[in-house]
């Protein structure tokens, strides 16, 4: 009897944990956590409204997802789409990303292998989401690496729930950045660990996390442009080692084929400008080698300084050469211009008014930096500062990426998305570093307290900061005073990141809520209303004319043939359409017959003062109609540089054929006749607008 | 239009043959029928016609079978018959029903008439008599006319029949009366006598008509009432063990009425709702069993947010809108789900089997199904099935895989061409099934996780470094 519960309590004791598993077991299950709230944070938008794809671009992600499925890979590389950009067609195989249609496949083909009956949109809507869970995962890996373990926990916290990669990646939004910035940040931190460690394996890893990021995303060309921009800077600062060496090489040459698989990017790497920066480190990397061998042969370091000079003369020379020659043959493409955009914030409102008109390439406003950082904008200093007083190769990385990617930041609103990772990582290391230190001052005290009272002498680390600490009186008062206003912040930016997710990123945008006057929640659901109504009472072939927003979700949802859509790669033709929306309808309708239109969808926000209509849009149907076509002058449409469209609307802007279908019965010009269009259908709260075009009249 | 005059050549046709064989015709000379009434109600776009009939037996012989004819474009369009006899006298009238199967008669004069045979309960002895009451419904028998209309205008349909019934027995006396929904009649050809009061067109009575006599004739006039046709229903009911029915119904929708025309005009049709859009239609009801639960609307796109569930304890009362009102020709598509408890449709059979006992039907109001697919998928391991339905239909076995199957499940499919609100009746179908493949699934799903963490405490306790 006796013995019983001595035995009882040593299988206690052998169930009780070392600290080191202790610190295993806390940290694992705060990582599990950060790994489901990251993903049940985004779901919103689908417990408030439904599963559904948001915005417009997913629209189309989402229908050529479908078609992989339905045709397999063959079919997709090598699809021709008819529906769209009527009557050239789009070969979409060669001109999108397929990363992210070819993740969700496979995604739902193992679930479908494990046997769960899903259907790809539920995939596809939740692709998002899971992968923003394994971004964390990637956030805490790479804290550790440059920083330690407790600052990767704390940035994979903050990447979690932070508004600047929730604002892409909510259950829904199936876009490429969803997957594209998983990938992104896992390139760098198995780069920066290839540096750390130089080994072949990791920079292996790194072309292939490299890979992945080159088809799912355009934002690729940060990575080819940063990292041979670090290399640089690492080279210079005389920090070049034979890791570096390894790893950039390994992951270049590896990346860079299998970057030319996608038949998107094809050679790019090697034609065009964007990517000549790489290849000149790549080169700039072997002529070190070489030098440091010769360094190594020679001894006399006055003939070595010589040979120095000649030979980095030469090499830039020829290099310069090269790439002079390359630019003048035209072999090798100059920038293009959303590359200058970015370089140059007013280039794109001058020259390419298509890249200006879109809102997410507006540059950023201070507000939308407060809102999507909130504290990390103000701990994003901190962080720096810590990194410069431990600078190593992994945090002259993490400086260089959060500093280029703040600046591209600045000048795309859509940018912030990229600078989020490295941000939360800088302030991780912040937030980290000071409450370390804090505690250690907090327990180094209280040892000081014991050891003093027990002992009666510490060891000299305590005997100092019992130095320390008869200085500075109230220091323990001051750590815990400041631990807790890190607290507080930091629970503050929960909050904040809670609201901002549930209340600006989580509507789906194709259905508008707002509430009636009893409190109740009014859903407009026009935009569907109207696409289900082309996919079921349009003929097969019918083809619809709308501003190119629209292309992806009516292709998608409509089922039906549209002339412009959001991938817009032809100036010209969505200028024909931005022509024949701000004409008269006489020379509309010549334009409307040239394209073969049979339907024409108009977006009015009259009736419920639903503000992101046509009419919001139509000073940019000007001015990209008028950069093709010169007979459209954007001042006739403006009355004194203002822009109106009540009755004091300018002549030319009353009478033209956009103007006629989206405000046709409003203020300004009433009583509307049209003669070659008929109405075909309103939705219920009259926000799309479908009209037929009529046929010619027959001659007698 | 093409489509009417192709009727009326048709009918033109059977016509002149009816005649040309009236004389040297031998059909079954037993019976005479004494009295004829027969109603016709054109109310809605599913056509009741219902037929009294007083039989007599005028032969030598006691016979059982009563033949029924029908012209081809009626058996097109026919989508039930229903015959019982009628027991008792005034008040105390008790209704018996009948098998009611097609048949052919060898040496039936009219070629193209098609028949049907009555097997009555007990043979008519030699001059005795007997009602008969016959109910045969149509669909897509009423012809618009104009085939298209304008938004402002209200739909006129055709209706063609013979004023005369169709029989291969003498008729001493017959009356018909042909329901119109409202009192506007554009025209309709006349028989005298013949006589229109209100809503209701009376032929008759005709004396004493020699077999296979008949006289076409047509009404036009205004139907306005929603012409909703499902082309296809496909209902899905998924039985789980663990106490839940999950029915997806999939439906293609369509408005089989005059074809819409021109401009559709929101302002015409939020403001003057009386006038504009009166034949197409915006809301549709479905009956749902009582105790339902996650009922979901949605197509293709996604959800539909415009329905409304109302529910008692003794049925349940969906109320949807399609994302836009119909109009003649438009079509919409859609799907409802819901779920329902085990315990009120699933029972265990006294050897040893379990059935579902479940309705046959549409659930929306007044729909004509042109084909209905009923699935039954049953639990995963469960074996034998075998369905009863109480009128023929195809059926035929898949194999369906839901979450975590292995083998599949046996689905029962049944499918009915032409379904209309009359057939509503219960069906059964038995399987056997054994309670222990309740818990594979479980199981497979503790043993995964049991697995996991195996691995977990492994990887963890197990040092796979090299070095030391």
């Amino acid at each position: 009897m006796a013995t019983m519960p001595a035995s009882a309590s040593d299988l206690l004791k052998s169930f009780k944990l070392k600290t080191k598993q202790q610190e295993l077991l806390i940290r694992v299950s705060i990582l599990c956590l950060v790994y489901i709230l990251a993903f049940i944070t985004r779901l919103f938008s689908v417990l408030r409204y439904e599963s559904m794809i948001h915005e417009f671009d997913p629209y189309f992600n989402y229908r050529t997802t479908l078609y992989l499925t339905e045709n397999g890979f063959y079919d997709f590389w090598n699809w021709f789409d008819y529906e769209s950009w009527y009557p050239l067609g789009r070969i979409v195989g060669g001109t999108l990303y397929p990363g992210l249609m070819v993740t969700a496949v496979l995604i739902y083909r193992i679930l479908r292998f494990l046997r769960f009956a899903v259907h790809i949109r539920e995939v596809c809507v939740l692709t998002a989401p899971f992968f923003a869970s394994n971004t964390t995962l990637v956030a805490y890996f790479f804290g550790k690496e440059i920083w330690d373990s407790g600052a990767g926990l704390v940035a994979a916290i903050l990447i979690a729930v932070c508004p600047g990669y929730i604002s892409r990646s909510v259950a829904g939004s199936y876009d490429n950045e969803g997957v594209a910035i998983f990938a992104l940040l896992f390139t760098f931190y198995v780069f920066v660990k290839a540096v750390n460690t130089g080994s072949l394996a990791w920079s292996l890893a790194s072309a292939f996390g490299y890979f992945y990021m080159v088809s799912a995303w355009g934002g690729y060309v940060f990575i080819i442009n940063l990292i041979p921009l670090y290399v640089l800077v690492l080279l210079i600062t005389g920090r070049y080692s034979m890791r570096l060496y390894v790893a950039y090489n390994c992951m270049y040459i590896l990346g860079m084929l299998l970057a030319m698989q996608i038949r998107f990017v094809g050679f790019q790497h090697v034609q065009s400008g964007e990517h000549m920066a790489a290849m000149g480190v790549f080169f700039l990397m072997q002529v070190f080698y070489f030098l440091d061998w010769v360094k190594h042969m020679l001894s006399d370091t006055k003939l070595f300084q010589a040979f120095l000079r000649i030979t980095v003369t030469s090499a830039v020379a020829v290099g310069g050469i090269a790439l002079g020659l390359g630019m003048v043959s035209g072999y090798i493409s100059p920038w293009t211009g959303r590359f200058y955009s970015l370089l140059d914030p007013t280039y794109a409102k001058d020259h390419i008014p298509i890249i200006a008109s879109v809102s997410e390439h507006q540059p950023t406003a201070w507000s939308s930096f407060m809102f999507d950082f909130h504290i990390l904008l103000f701990l994003f200093p901190a962080g720096l500062y810590f990194c410069f007083k431990r600078l190593s190769d992994a945090t002259i990385f993490i400086v260089m990426y959060g500093l280029t990617s703040m600046y591209f930041a600045g000048v795309m609103v859509r940018l912030i998305l990229v600078a989020t990772p490295a941000v939360c990582l800088i302030s991780a290391i912040a937030v980290s570093a000071t409450v370390k230190n804090l505690t250690v001052l907090l327990r180094s005290k209280n040892k000081v307290v014991q050891t003093g009272s027990t002992k009666g002498s510490g060891g000299s680390k305590s005997s100092s900061k019992a130095l320390l600490d008869q200085s500075q009186p109230f220091q323990k008062n001051g750590a815990i005073a400041l631990l807790f206003g890190a607290f507080y912040l930091l629970s503050r930016y929960a909050t904040h990141c809670t609201w901002v997710t549930s209340e600006a990123y989580s509507s789906p945008s194709i259905v508008l809520a707002a509430r009636g006057a009893h409190g109740n929640r009014v859903i407009f659901d026009d935009y569907r209303e109207a696409y289900f109504w082309l996919r079921q009472n349009t003929p097969q072939d019918a083809k619809v004319m709308s501003w190119w927003d629209y292309g992806y979700q009516i292709t998608a949802m409509g089922n039906r043939t549209v002339i412009v859509d959001n991938n817009t790669w032809n100036n010209t033709h969505i200028a024909t359409v931005g022509r024949a929306m701000s004409s008269y309808e006489d020379e509309a309708i010549e334009i409307i017959r040239s394209l073969d239109v049979d339907y024409v969808l108009v977006v009015f926000g009259g009736v419920t003062g639903y503000s992101s209509d046509d009419i919001n849009k139509f000073l940019w149907m000007v001015r990209i109609g008028g950069g093709v076509f010169p007979v459209i002058k954007e001042p006739d449409y403006l009355v004194n540089g203002e822009y109106r469209v009540d009755k004091g609307a300018a002549p030319k802007m009353l009478n033209c054929l956009i103007y006629d279908r989206a405000r046709g019965v409003e203020i300004g010009n009433k009583d509307v006749k049209l003669e070659h269009l008929e109405e075909a259908f309103t939705t219920s709260n009259w926000i799309v607008r479908i009209y037929r075009v009529k046929p010619p009249n027959n001659r007698w | 239009m093409e489509a009417r005059i192709r009727a009326r050549v048709n009918l033109a046709l059977t016509f002149f043959a009816l005649l040309f064989f009236v004389a040297g015709s031998s059909p079954p000379r037993q019976f005479v029928i004494s009295n004829a009434e027969r109603r016709i109600d054109l109310s809605s776009h599913i056509i009741n016609v219902h037929l009294t009939l007083k039989v007599e037996n005028a032969g030598t012989r006691s016979a059982s079978e009563v033949v029924l004819a029908l012209t081809p474009t009626e058996v097109d369009h026919l989508a039930m018959v229903d015959a019982s006899a009628i027991k008792g006298k005034r008040k105390k009238t008790t209704s018996v029903r009948l098998e009611v199967k097609p048949t052919e008669l060898p040496d039936a004069p009219p070629i193209d008439t098609k028949y049907f045979t009555i097997y009555l309960a007990n043979p008519l002895n030699s001059g005795e008599s007997t009602t008969l009451e016959v109910l045969y419904v149509f669909t897509h028998f009423l012809e618009p006319f104009p085939a298209e209309i304008a938004q402002s205008e209200s739909q006129l349909v055709f209706y063609h029949d013979t004023a005369l019934i169709l029989s291969p027995y003498h008729i001493k006396q017959q009356t018909t009366f042909i329901k119109t929904p409202s009192t506007k009649v554009e025209s309709f050809i006349r028989m005298e006598p013949t006589n229109r009061v209100g809503t209701e067109i009376k032929y008759g009575p005709y004396e004493d008509r020699p077999p296979y006599s008949i006289s076409p004739i047509h009404v036009h006039f205004e139907n306005n009432s929603p012409f909703a046709v499902v082309e296809e229903l496909v209902q899905e009911i998924e039985i789980s063990h663990w106490g839940n029915i999950q029915v997806t119904e999939h439906y293609k929708l369509i408005h089989a009425g005059a074809r819409h025309k021109g401009v559709f005009s929101r302002v015409d049709y939020q403001s003057r709702q009386s006038s504009n859009g009166a034949s197409s239609f915006r809301y549709l009801l479905a009956r749902l069993p009582p105790r339902v639960h996650s009922v979901y609307y949605r197509d293709e796109i996604g959800n539909i947010s415009s329905s409304h569930l109302r529910t008692d304890s003794l049925k349940s009362e969906l109320q949807i809108e399609p994302r836009y009102p119909l109009f003649g020709g438009w079509k919409a598509t859609f799907v409802i789900g819901y779920g329902l408890p085990l315990q009120d449709f699933l029972f265990e059979s006294s050897d040893d089997k379990r059935y579902l006992n479940f309705t046959f039907g549409c659930p929306l109001i007044g729909m004509v199904v042109d084909k209905l697919t009923i699935k039954v998928v049953l639990p995963e391991g469960s074996t034998d099935p075998s369905p009863v339905v109480p009128f023929p239909v195809e059926h035929h076995l898949e194999a369906k895989y839901s979450s975590l199957d292995v083998v599949g499940r046996t689905v029962v499919v049944l499918e009915k061409k032409n379904f209309v609100p009359m057939h509503n009746s219960h069906f059964q179908v038995y399987y056997s099934f054994k309670p222990i493949f309740m818990l594979a699934e479980p199981l497979m799903l503790a043993s995964a996780f049991f697995m996991l963490f195996v691995a977990c405490v492994a990887y963890i306790h197990i040092d796979l470094s090299i070095r030391k």
